[in-house]
């Protein structure tokens, strides 16, 4: 379908889609960057925050406490899974952390099974944000028109508290060299607990606002991880303005691609990482030495 | 990468000693004598004779548990396991089925093991190749994606040891992939598209333009291709795009977004598992859906539940098995009691096909006398007619293939549901023989017997 209409509806489309990838990244590639833990079980938590999005909004019915909750019951587990399991581990070899990442993941996401079986969740959007909106050359979504502002509002958000807080000084500081920030005092410790619970809360937002777009599945969040970790390698690792552009361009890839032959969506996706990896292998917005 | 779980079912350490014992004691001189008398003619083969030695035998299951396709496979299990109990306890409706059958298969009582196969072929063939080698399995079967099944049929003949498919709609499960030691029971591409075709053109008429949305696998593009053969051969119909995705596809958007620029006014959506629902409902999102018309060819069970009877009122599909085709069928009435007795709801044909797979083979077992593989095939391949859950069927020797109807279903409104589970009319019931290719037509050959 290669028409100019089409051009410009999928080169929208990557838009939006990218944005919501760039929110999912964003959390994995702030733990990697401070805490150096590839957190494989980012992809159940993104399910997890969508999940306890969904019960939250069973029990009320509205859409704004299901975000709340599915956000805040994410900070809960990503504290509790830092102070409990995490923290262990920082010493230990990067094999040891995929591996117990990976595990918890599982766990997550059989739990979430046993308790809501495979049967798909559907969280609908909030009845103002239901419906289509015609933008001239494409009839849209109204909710993934509204995500793209909801992550917009987020990821602004994130990037105040990154760049222009104290804690966000230090964590950026952490990033760099935290033996350094170790010295000067400062308890490392405890802003990788905070950190993680950042992280964490991301992955859970990311979860529910995705949500009315795509239903719930225990699984739901296994196919986002692989498109999170490219994202990651694409934009650099530990670079949160990296996840925001690799999120664009992994959406932008998708849809464009799709465009010419939608069988080669992925393929492309792939082809790009590798590509970054050979040219650049700190990632687009990386700092060299931390790939 | 996840590790495939496998529980096992009524079997301990314990069981298996007594059972060796008395296998040993009881019956050590006639199987000397019986071996010596069998070794000229029939040489061990597969897992044959060690795996019905005993008073038991192993049936090996892999289903997806985890994945787009968990829950249909999850449901397949069930099937399974009520088919399981019935062999074991000699269930009248085991019995319509298989006239022979008194208790368990030639007396055996059937044990079975289950793993996770993620609806990935490889972890599919690790666990039945663990199954033959640690339980000496009889059967191996499962598989909710014909890559499974064309993995598994592939297997069956190397090890010699028979594979019944679960669900697996791809013509080549019993065409180019096809096996001597490999059964399909299920209805598929082929039987689907000449079934759903006609009435397609009937309801929608010639000359109209379609898209398609095909998973990137053996099914979408055997299952596309003989629906689009259909359509533009008989009704002129153009394939204006056909949306190629992965399985498991985390989103829709950019197909959808192509397809709502295509000017199509049917949309073919071949996806299966959550791969269809969630294509259907993002559909919806971007008003794709009702705009244009939804068909289902091949149904995938649970879609009504998941998607919503508004969704899909009106739309048409081609299917195995519907619960309400038990005011028409005795055995069908029978399969839906005990089944919604055991679990609590009807089933869907997920459930129905994994059913009918363990009868029809505990059938050709008590015929053949004997679970010497190669009499096993023979005793399908004779052609009985055998009595099932929609009416008389039979195998197509030529290809393994059961010769069964096909049913189409159209999705009803929302008002005139009598149940929260009457989704669907049946709208035509369609011999299967007329539906079929020639035996050879998409390159069958099926192998040796030993």
């Amino acid at each position: 379908m290669i028409t100019w209409t089409n051009f410009v509806s999928q080169l929208f489309n990557g838009l939006a889609l990218g944005a919501l990838l760039a929110l999912i990244s964003s959390g994995l590639t702030i733990i990697y960057g401070t805490l150096g833990v590839l957190n494989l079980a980012h992809g159940a938590m993104f399910m997890l925050g969508g999940y306890a999005g969904y019960v939250a909004y069973e029990a009320t019915g509205s859409f704004v406490v299901a975000v709340i909750a599915g956000t805040l019951f994410l900070l809960v587990v990503g504290v509790a899974m830092e102070r409990l399991i995490i923290r262990h581990f920082y010493g230990r070899p990067h094999e040891d952390q995929l591996l117990v990442t990976f595990g918890l993941g599982i766990v997550m996401v059989e739990l979430v099974r046993l308790f809501f079986s495979s049967l798909s969740k559907t969280v609908p959007p909030p009845q103002l944000l239901s419906g289509i909106t015609s933008m001239g050359f494409l009839f849209y979504p109204t909710y993934r028109l509204a995500a793209v502002g909801i992550v917009a509002v987020a990821l602004l958000a994130m990037y105040i508290v990154l760049y222009r807080t104290r804690l966000g000084m230090i964590v950026r500081a952490g990033i760099e060299d935290p033996v350094m920030v170790d010295s000067l005092g400062i308890n490392v410790y405890r802003i990788f607990m905070i950190v993680f619970g950042i992280g964490a809360m991301a992955a859970g937002f990311a979860g529910i606002v995705n949500a009315p777009v795509a239903s719930l599945t225990p699984d739901v969040g296994e196919a986002i991880l692989v498109q999170t970790f490219v994202v990651v390698v694409i934009g650099g690792v530990g670079s949160f303005p990296g996840a925001v552009l690799g999120g664009l361009i992994a959406g932008e890839i998708i849809s464009v691609t799709s465009m010419f032959n939608p069988g080669y969506a992925y393929v492309m996706l792939f082809g790009a990482m590798t590509l970054v990896l050979m040219l650049r292998p700190q990632g687009l917005l990386g700092t060299k030495g931390r790939e | 990468m996840r590790d495939s779980k496998s529980k096992f079912h009524g079997y301990n350490r314990r069981d298996f000693m007594l059972t060796g014992l008395g296998v040993a004691g009881g019956l050590a001189l006639p199987t000397a004598f019986a071996s010596r008398a069998f070794a000229a003619d029939r040489p061990p083969i597969g897992t044959w004779p060690a795996g019905s030695a005993g008073d038991s035998v192993f049936i090996g299951i892999t289903v997806p548990r985890t994945g787009a396709y968990a829950l249909q496979g999850e449901d397949e299990l069930k099937g399974y396991e009520l088919a399981v109990e019935h062999i074991n306890t000699g269930h009248p409706l085991i019995k319509k089925i298989s006239p022979k059958t008194t208790k368990g298969v030639l007396g055996k009582t059937v044990k079975y093991g289950v793993a996770d196969s993620g609806a990935k072929p490889n972890d599919a063939v690790q666990a039945e190749q663990r199954f033959i080698s640690e339980n000496k399995a009889v059967l191996m079967t499962g598989s909710t994606s014909s890559a499974v099944a064309v993995a598994l049929n592939k297997l069956a003949q190397r090890e010699k040891v028979l594979y019944v498919a679960g669900i697996s709609g791809s013509n080549d499960t019993t065409g180019k992939d096809c096996v001597r030691y490999g059964f399909r029971q299920c209805f598929y591409g082929e039987t689907a598209a000449n079934a759903i075709g006609p009435v397609l053109l009937k309801t929608f008429g010639k000359n109209r333009k379609a898209a398609f949305m095909t998973p990137d696998y053996t099914y979408g593009h055997t299952v596309t291709k003989s629906m689009n053969d259909f359509l533009t051969k008989n009704g002129g119909w153009t394939m204006v795009t056909n949306q190629v995705s992965p399985l498991g596809a985390p989103d829709f958007s950019s197909y959808l977004t192509n397809i709502a620029n295509s000017g199509a006014e049917i949309l073919v959506n071949v996806n299966w598992g959550h791969d269809a629902v969630l294509s259907i409902q993002q559909a919806k999102q971007f008003g794709i859906l009702p705009k244009m018309k939804l068909v289902v060819p091949y149904q995938v069970p649970f879609l009504a539940r998941e998607v919503g009877a508004e969704t899909m009122e009106g739309v048409y599909a081609a299917t195995d098995f519907w619960w309400t085709l038990e005011d028409k069928y005795p055995l069908a009435k029978m399969f839906v009691e005990a089944f919604d007795k055991k679990y609590g709801y009807k089933p869907e044909w997920g459930a129905e096909n994994a059913y009918m797979e363990f009868a029809l083979w505990a059938e050709a077992v008590e015929h053949a006398g004997t679970f010497y593989p190669p009499e096993v095939i023979k005793s399908y391949e004779a052609g009985r007619k055998i009595d099932s859950v929609v009416g008389e069927v039979y195998w197509r020797a030529a290809d393994h293939q059961l010769v069964r109807p096909v049913i189409i279903v159209r999705g009803k409104k929302p008002g005139d549901m009598k149940n929260k589970e009457d989704f669907w009319d049946v709208t035509e019931i369609l011999p299967g023989a007329p539906l079929m290719q020639k035996p050879d037509a998409f390159g069958c050959k099926l192998g040796d017997y030993t």
